[in-house]
């Protein structure tokens, strides 16, 4: 058991030291260098300052040299400034966190008090009428573009009916929680409805593998009322597997989550990173990315954990069949 | 394979039968056969109504639907439908092509991974779930605005219209593969076992035989399963990447550059934000749909 954890974390710690090198990597190919700003800026700039100025930053070493420095520094605390901001990166992308966080854990709250009941329910009357009607849901919510579906929604309660703002965090001059919860509607709908139907779609497969297990059947036999059946002896067992689906999503939701909140003018992680990929912010690009994918792979090793610790057949993940 | 199965009846035409019974498949499939078409004829729609997808004209702005423009026109007049059929070409094309490159990825994976087992396969399925694990867009961003020239290309090369439909392509296989291998993987492992690849192993066949003659075409079902479930997949990721300007470049038209300024617009002209989407989800739900029949088709153990 410690050693499968150990294994694991071995592995994510593996993963993101990877990630690092090629997020570092890639991040100096962009346009739009620290050197190409400043020959934009400066008209007056040779080619031979250029390649001084290079020198100077050590942007003329190998990338190997220059990723090593920056991992000794990184690991030391100091991850820079944002270029934009002009104020270290971590005082910026700390609040935003807080952002993302309470957007996605709101959403995941909902997506699943939804994709449960709906599961179960489609799994205890499967190829119904409401199975049906669940199943065209799922599949609506999974096919949907998230960003056309926000476009929807703001034309629909935005534009037309005027109930809700279009984007943005709070009223100006308001603030309080009532206003900032309006605010919060329409990107958490978004989200929601984008990540309800893969969860409703698995919830609904788990549970009717479980209602075919031997102990159910023995359950039934022994005279139990059906719901004690259901909420009893299946829906623990059909959960176990959701809680794995559920930890291994964290990367697609953040995904959602960036698009949402560039159509919101929600000031999470994801707009953050979109805006300083797009306005050569390196450094804040660099670590919100870096980041993002460190809280995925801490959901991954989350979601192993859990695993081993509602199912004890789980030893060693040595040779899964699936 | 399934001996109990009447002589007279192929598996080709159980398998068919089955499909025909999934109502909703056959409907995409009909969907998809008309959208296909429908953007395969966009230059002959195009001369029929008499316009022109691409030339710019302002005293034609944001018209509504006439006989000339049956959908209206964009922001800057041109011809809103032929603009989405020859957005369509652009949006399938890419979904197909690099929907078949993540297959072959896909199925190389997981092959090997199913086949030798041990180490390899710990290994390369560790890789599989990373991928799926990791946030994905955010680092397809991070490709999708890498500049070309850096990595040595000309800078003709670098900014032609085709290297950001190649881009995108490379750029979407990236993350297409995964499920593919691992439906693969699953099948290539219960093949591995069967008595008929055995024998071969026996007799001494060699491996690369082993692979190609006995193993690849008995997990063509997986493969074709997974590859329709993709496109979809690919298809979303393509649209978001051209909404956000990172993906297929105007005036080269996609259904999710199509969009791009959609929302800035969304208070003048409404409806310019409703067709394109309209469009991708239809098709992505429609290529879901077909994947969930074939599924049910394919599947062996269903009975009939």
């Amino acid at each position: 058991m410690i050693r499968f954890l150990g294994q694991r974390l071995f592995e994510a710690l593996a993963v993101l030291f990877l990630m690092s090198f090629a997020i570092y990597g890639l991040i100096g190919l962009m346009p739009g260098d620290p050197i190409d700003l400043m020959i934009n800026a400066d008209p007056k700039l040779t080619p031979d300052d250029a390649a001084r100025l290079k020198a100077l930053y050590g942007l003329d070493r190998p990338i190997i040299e220059r990723y090593w420095n920056w991992l000794g520094a990184a690991l030391g605390g100091d991850l820079s400034y944002s270029r934009v901001y002009t104020k270290p990166v971590m005082e910026i992308l700390v609040p935003r966190l807080g952002n993302t966080a309470l957007l996605l854990g709101v959403s995941l709250l909902i997506s699943l008090a939804i994709a449960i009941p709906l599961g179960v329910y489609a799994a205890l009357k499967p190829y119904s009428k409401v199975d049906y009607a669940v199943n065209m849901f799922c599949f609506a919510g999974i096919s949907v573009p998230p960003f056309w579906l926000a476009l929807l929604l703001i034309l629909c309660f935005a534009v037309v009916l005027g109930w809700l703002p279009a984007g943005g965090m709070l009223t100006v001059g308001d603030g309080g929680a009532l206003d900032r919860l309006q605010y919060m509607i329409l990107p958490v709908l978004t989200l929601t409805i984008h990540s309800v139907g893969g969860f409703t779609r698995f919830m609904r497969a788990s549970m009717m593998e479980t209602l075919r297990q031997d102990y159910v059947r023995t359950a039934r036999a022994k005279g139990l009322s059906e719901t004690r059946v259901v909420t009893g002896h299946a829906l623990r067992n059909a959960l176990t597997p959701l809680v794995t689906v559920v930890a291994l999503s964290f990367g697609g939701l953040f995904s959602g989550a960036l698009i949402t909140e560039t159509m919101f003018g929600w000031r999470g992680m994801g707009k953050t990173i979109f805006d300083a990929i797009m306005g050569n912010d390196f450094n804040l690009a660099l670590v919100g990315l870096l980041l993002a994918t460190g809280f995925t792979l801490l959901g991954n090793f989350f979601a192993d954990l859990c695993y081993a610790w509602l199912d004890p057949r789980v030893t060693l993940s040595e040779n899964r069949d699936t | 394979m399934n001996t109990a199965a009447p002589i007279s009846q192929s598996i080709g035409a159980r398998t068919w039968r089955r499909f025909l019974r999934h109502k909703l498949a056959v409907t995409s499939l009909f969907v998809l056969a008309l959208l296909i078409s429908m953007s395969a004829a966009a230059p002959l729609v195009e001369a029929w109504l008499g316009v022109d997808a691409f030339t710019a004209d302002l005293y034609q702005r944001l018209q509504g639907p006439s006989l000339a423009h049956p959908l209206g026109t964009d922001e800057i007049g041109r011809d809103h439908l032929t603009r989405l059929l020859y957005g369509g070409r652009v949006s399938l094309l890419v979904g197909l092509i690099a929907a078949l490159f993540a297959a072959v990825i896909g199925t190389i994976v997981g092959i090997l991974a199913g086949y030798f087992g041990g180490r390899l396969d710990a290994l390369l399925m560790r890789a599989t779930d990373s991928v799926i694990a990791l946030p994905l867009l955010p680092l397809l961003i991070v490709l999708a605005a890498v500049d070309l020239r850096k990595l040595g290309f000309p800078a003709e090369v670098a900014d032609s219209e085709d290297a950001s439909l190649y881009r995108i392509i490379i750029i979407v296989s990236v993350v297409g593969w995964t499920t593919v291998a691992r439906l693969v993987r699953a099948a290539t492992l219960s093949m591995k076992r069967r008595e008929f690849v055995r024998a071969a192993i026996a007799l001494g066949a060699r491996t690369d035989r082993i692979l190609l003659t006995h193993i690849l075409p008995n997990v063509v079902s997986p493969i074709v399963v997974a590859t329709t479930l993709s496109i979809g997949n690919i298809i979303l990721f393509e649209s978001v990447l051209s909404f956000l300007g990172l993906g297929i470049q105007p005036p080269v038209a996609s259904w999710g550059n199509m969009l791009s300024n959609a929302q800035d617009l969304i208070w003048t002209a409404p409806e310019l934000a409703t067709w394109p989407g309209l469009f991708i989800f239809v098709t992505v739900i429609a290529f879901n749909f077909l994947g969930d029949g074939l599924q049910d088709a394919l599947d062996p153990r269903a009975g009939d």
